[in-house]
């Protein structure tokens, strides 16, 4: 099974506090880590090589400090790591972000699966996995929760919908989107973090790599940002504190009549 | 470009048409109305009636393309994007929405690619710019910190899909009339590689978070899984849905459909009980935009009070047996 797990480079965010004057976040000393979401896609594919075998290629798309993502991945337990990273793919939408990954994907040769998180936590779009599907005619399922099989050159696998859980038979090579549910990420070993430090992860780019010029980048983005908001995260509701004395009945009784006003009782 | 109309891509579930069908219709048709041009809903099913085509009309559409084939029951990305496609490709739309569901957020990157053009995903306001009559898309980004406008001035279809519940259901006009356009399905559109083998339905209260008009969520302060029952007895005077931080589902106290939140579901429902949860970042990306937020939580200092509409510092295990009380109350008056 050779494998192909396209990763994300994000601020870290679970520690971030809001700046309640501008609605916007404490980027101060943000570091950067590997998309939360993309560690199930790195654990499903080490748990897979580890019961059918192969390699594991892990690649991303940003600035040259992103091989920091790449080294961690495959400290984890990934082989190689493939950098994309050039000024021809700033400002990429989700449309020329999964072309230039598509693309990069080819020129690595054969592969039977990719693995990629659900969505990035930044960008939150949930697009780039479908679309490198779409780019290379694979077959697709996203918010997958479980590999059920890998048998007959086919893979096995359950998808997490509104209601339920579809279970679906994808012939390889195939890509899935993984959710949170199917797997839970090891942590990188001290051995992993020596190999990590010793394998070379190439930089590619339109010098190296054969693309359509006008694919990439801001140029070859459909999509603008026209415009940024910072919204209002406050609301300014009621709070009533109860802690130092027994008005629990009163607020309570506060609590329903507010929701009557609202017409939710 | 002699791209016109604007698009819904409407859902069905079991024979019903699912309430977000009804919303597109809502945003469609305001659009549509800005532009003076004519509303299309395309539903894509195997069993799909007249009458359900009818309250599509009723509800919005002045066109309904309906495309039922029994290779179309199930929804499988790659017949459905080549479906689309080659209908896109007929018609030429000039807007498609369609819902940020697990179908929509599928199936609309897909074809995006096809089409060669440009998608905005998860958006919560649509809206015409006056001078280009170009589609200005609003999402939340950044765990919901950041608003961006985005718009896609040089390729057609403009395509977007729309969170559930950000905005109200299209109400029946029966006054209302329309067209509706039976397709034949051309089967040399399916692609036959994938297969479906079964459907698991979630457990029973686990009813769609994404649907409910009313959810009670418990995280790290309810201290064990068993004490999720009084969240489900909170849940149940409104019929609404229990959800859960991600603490208490990496905790094994319930399992991981009911997750709001960025590793989670995104949610916008009417009501919002956020019962033991402080309030994460990553947690009010999932649920800040319901529209009424009540906070029980025993720290002053947790940032889900920012975002409530009404808050009780205090004990949790004495206020929501309380409320459970006052609320039986209220149901048996």
């Amino acid at each position: 099974m050779n494998i192909v797990i396209p990763i994300k480079q994000v601020p870290e965010t679970s520690n971030v506090k809001m700046d309640e004057e501008t609605g916007t976040m404490k980027r101060d000393g943000v570091e950067s880590i590997i998309n939360p979401l993309d560690l199930y896609a790195i654990e499903t594919g080490i748990q897979i090589k580890e019961e059918y075998g192969g390699t594991i290629t892990v690649i991303t798309m940003g600035p040259p400090s992103a091989d920091k993502s790449l080294k961690e991945a495959i400290a984890m337990g990934c082989d190689d790591g493939i950098l994309l990273s050039g000024r021809e793919f700033a400002g990429s939408d989700t449309w020329a972000t999964s072309y230039a990954l598509s693309e990069a994907i080819r020129a690595i040769g054969e592969f039977d699966l990719i693995l990629a998180g659900e969505r990035a936590t930044d960008g939150d779009t949930g697009q780039v996995g479908p679309g490198i599907a779409s780019w290379l005619d694979l077959t697709l399922s996203t918010y997958t929760s479980k590999v059920v099989d890998i048998k007959d050159k086919s893979v096995i696998v359950e998808r997490m919908v509104e209601d339920g859980y579809e279970k679906l038979q994808l012939p390889l090579p195939a890509l899935l989107t993984v959710v949170k549910e199917i797997s839970f990420p090891r942590l990188p070993t001290l051995r992993g973090k020596q190999r990590s430090r010793k394998v070379e992860i190439p930089q590619w780019n339109l010098s190296n790599l054969k693309m359509k010029e006008d694919f990439l980048g801001l140029n070859g983005s459909p999509t603008r940002v026209v415009n940024i908001d910072h919204p209002k995260v406050t609301r300014g509701g009621t709070v009533i504190d109860v802690r130092n004395d027994a008005s629990i009945e009163k607020a309570v009784s506060q609590l329903i009549d507010y929701l009557k006003s609202k017409e939710l009782v | 470009m002699d791209y016109k109309g604007v698009w819904t891509l409407g859902e069905a579930r079991n024979g019903e048409l699912k309430e977000v069908s009804f919303e597109l219709l809502s945003r469609g048709r305001k659009l549509a109305d800005k532009l003076d041009e004519e509303l299309v809903s395309l539903i894509l099913g195997d069993e799909i009636t007249e009458e359900q085509a009818e309250e599509l009309i009723k509800r919005g559409a002045d066109k309904v393309l309906l495309l039922n084939d029994p290779a179309l029951k199930d929804f499988i990305v790659e017949n459905y994007s080549n479906v689309i496609t080659d209908l896109i490709e007929k018609y030429k739309p000039e807007i498609i929405l369609a819902a940020a569901t697990t179908m929509g957020r599928t199936v609309m990157p897909y074809l995006a690619i096809k089409t060669k053009t440009g998608l905005t995903a998860d958006c919560t306001d649509l809206d015409i710019e006056e001078d280009t009559g170009n589609l200005l898309q609003t999402r939340p980004a950044i765990g919901g910190n950041i608003l961006a406008t985005i718009k896609t001035p040089n390729h057609r279809p403009q395509m977007a899909t729309v969170r559930p519940h950000s905005t109200k259901a299209a109400q029946k006009d029966e006054s209302r009339s329309g067209e509706i356009v039976h397709l034949e399905l051309d089967k040399s559109l399916l692609d036959g590689r994938v297969k479906k083998l079964g459907f698991r339905k979630n457990e029973e209260d686990a009813i769609n978070i994404q649907d409910a008009d009313v959810i009670a969520a418990g995280g790290k302060g309810l201290k064990k899984g068993e004490n999720f029952a009084m969240i489900r007895e909170l849940a149940g005077f409104f019929d609404g849905a229990v959800g859960a931080s991600r603490d208490a589902v990496d905790r094994d106290w319930i399992s991981y459909p009911y997750q709001v939140g960025l590793s989670g579901k995104t949610v916008t429902p009417k009501l919002y009980f956020a019962v033991g949860i402080s309030g994460a970042i990553q947690h009010l990306a999932g649920m800040k935009t319901s529209e009424n937020i009540i906070a029980v939580n025993e720290d002053l200092g947790a940032d889900i009070f920012k975002v409530a509409d009404f808050g009780i510092v205090g004990d949790l295990f004495e206020i929501i047996p309380e409320l459970n009380k006052q609320l039986a109350e209220e149901v048996s008056k």
